[in-house]
């Protein structure tokens, strides 16, 4: 146990230290995963033999100097809609649920050629579709804090699994929130990145133009070495873009002094708990008397934010996942007339009730007679939401405010009504649709024992002052996780 | 509600999306659908005349790269993962 108290950090120095190794590290994590994820099920796929192997080897570089990096023999989860080479890949859906790529994502790949050691799959919403890991055709993974509560979504496994010590870190993906929420909702660190900074081969797509790929960690220096190791140019993601300034671990600095924080006002209105807004405001006072200079301010738009988000990744699902017919990979239909029945068969007894949800509200907002109507004015209101935030950043470093209204619900609780689950999506949707980086850290927990995030964004590119302002703020705070 | 989904709306839908919706689903659908589009068509509040649509945050352009093969052939690999296979290719229905 005394192995999974380090951050990955700590890991990988132990390891270079000949303190630990990193065949060690890997046998401490698949028994404290035998022992817990039974409860958890944070986990969809563990391969035991593969990864002790990969440790095995990552181990000899490192004895061989080859490997020296500061995630070298750390073992990390990564979440099931990135592709694995020759590990089961479902989205956690049926209608993948014999996948296997034949390629791993470019993310998966950065982190292996830094040392990293892949444990498994994490659970999640199916094809990220949802704010709870309840819509997963393999079963809801429970928050490690109070198994009677949802871990959030979509990347309720990984961020499950970091809470919980059965990974150093781990990796999800981010569309509407389905990073930061999670982090909030499990007490753990999760930042998503400014569109294109993570190269999105290999991610299986929901929302394109709204994906980011990012990491789940114990503390802020994991957020910031993970981070520096993924962001990467790749000419295989045309939206990738060159970044000079991916050091982000020099941006680790307990300095806040002079730092513009802005609070909006529209964040802290209707439907906030009130637990949660003492926790996120207490956060800024910490700021303030370090030195940041914090006041509040009208984002505006926000109530547009959640329409605008839902037309838009509903549009982009349906078109992103036609490629699910039966033909090439996955689940095929046992008994069908014809092709097209073949495909929509597959498609309907593969597909679970959200996903379908949204690819037929996608499928009419782009349908001839309402493509105006619906996609193109979310289009036009994006960038209207954008203008908004380009105007607050010209003011502010930045912007500080709650992850989610409320901690996180209780199992079961959410996918009756799913219009109000969208509404608990208010805070982190726009961060996606104006392209922003945003990050999730623990700044308290509600009188339920249940972990609270505070969400700061920066402008885009300014992953730095995000880290920095995060690492002084967890500096204050002091240490943050579960007895075990 | 102000969305008021037809029987044929829906029909048309599942044409487009390729799905075969039992009539139990059909029902829910319209309902969810309906209620989606009310709580959308707030953005109808926001003139937005003059305001060009964004689908990308930054100005992206074509990246372009030269017709070279840089990967190796996967077919087996790749064929493996296929439902139905056989001399190489992906076995569908008949199509006509």
């Amino acid at each position: 146990m005394e192995l999974l108290k380090y951050s990955a950090v700590e890991l990988a120095a132990a390891i270079k230290e000949g303190k630990a190794t990193a065949v060690e590290a890997m046998e401490a994590t698949l028994s404290r995963i035998e022992e817990k994820d039974g409860e958890i099920n944070a986990y969809v796929t563990i391969d035991r033999d593969a990864a002790l192997a990969a440790a095995k080897e990552a181990q000899q570089k490192i004895d061989a100097g080859v490997l020296t990096g500061p995630l070298a023999g750390v073992p990390v989860a990564i979440k099931d809609n990135l592709c694995t080479e020759g590990m089961l890949t479902t989205c956690a859906s049926k209608i993948l649920e014999n996948f296997v790529p034949t390629f791993s994502a470019e993310a998966v790949i950065n982190l292996e050629k830094a040392g990293a050691v892949v444990i498994g799959k994490t659970n999640m919403d199916e094809f990220a579709m949802g704010s709870t890991t309840e819509t997963s055709a393999y079963g809801e993974t429970k928050n490690p804090w109070n198994l009677k509560h949802v871990p959030g979504g979509s990347s309720g496994g990984s961020a499950a699994a970091v809470a919980s010590n059965e990974c150093f870190f781990a990796l999800g993906s981010d569309t509407g929130g389905s990073i930061r929420q999670p982090a909030s909702f499990c007490g753990v660190v999760g930042l998503k990145p400014t569109y294109g900074t993570v190269s999105r081969y290999g991610l299986i797509a929901y929302g394109s133009s709204l994906d980011q790929i990012g990491p789940l960690t114990k503390n802020v220096t994991d957020c910031a070495t993970v981070l520096e190791v993924l962001a990467t140019h790749d000419t295989k993601d045309s939206t990738s873009v060159k970044r000079e300034d991916t050091d982000f671990s020099s941006a680790l600095v307990e300095d806040v002094s002079g730092m513009k924080i802005g609070i909006p006002r529209d964040y802290f209105g209707e439907g906030l708990d009130a637990e949660v807004k003492e926790a996120v405001l207490a956060a800024a006072k910490a700021l303030e008397e370090k030195g940041a200079v914090v006041e509040e301010f009208d984002l505006s738009l926000v109530e547009y934010a959640i329409p605008t988000y839902y037309t838009i990744a509903a549009a982009e699902a349906s078109s992103n996942l036609e490629r699910f017919d039966g033909v090439k990979y996955g689940y095929r239909t046992s008994e069908f007339d014809g092709l097209h029945n073949m495909y929509k068969k597959t498609r309907s007894e593969g597909f679970g009730a959200e996903v379908k949800r949204r690819i037929m509200l996608g499928a009419f907002v782009l349908s001839s007679g309402y493509y105006d109507a619906y996609y193109l004015k979310a289009l036009k209101v994006k960038a209207m939401i954008k203008k908004a935030f380009d105007d607050a950043f010209a003011k502010y470093d930045i912007i500080l405010g709650p992850v989610a209204p409320t901690t996180a619900p209780k199992l079961g609780e959410s996918l009756s009504d799913p219009l109000k689950m969208y509404l608990g999506d208010i805070y982190t949707i726009s961060v996606n649709l104006a392209g922003l980086p945003g990050i999730s850290v623990p700044c308290g927990k509600d009188s339920k024992g249940l972990p609270i995030g505070l969400q700061l964004i920066a402008d885009s590119f300014q992953e730095k002052k995000l880290i920095q302002t995060a690492y002084t703020y967890e500096r204050l705070r002091g240490a943050f996780g579960m007895e075990d | 509600m102000a969305n008021i989904i037809s029987d044929e709306t829906i029909d048309y839908v599942g044409i487009l999306a390729k799905l075969a919706l039992s009539d139990e689903e059909k029902e829910q659908a319209k309902k969810d659908m309906g209620r989606m589009l009310d709580y959308i068509d707030k953005l109808g509040e926001l003139d937005t005349t003059g305001i060009e649509p964004m689908s990308h945050v930054f100005p992206v352009q074509n990246a372009f790269r030269e017709d070279v093969v840089t990967n190796g052939d996967e077919s087996e690999k790749t064929l493996k993962n296929a439902p139905g296979e056989k001399d190489n290719m992906f076995i569908v229905p008949i199509t006509i």
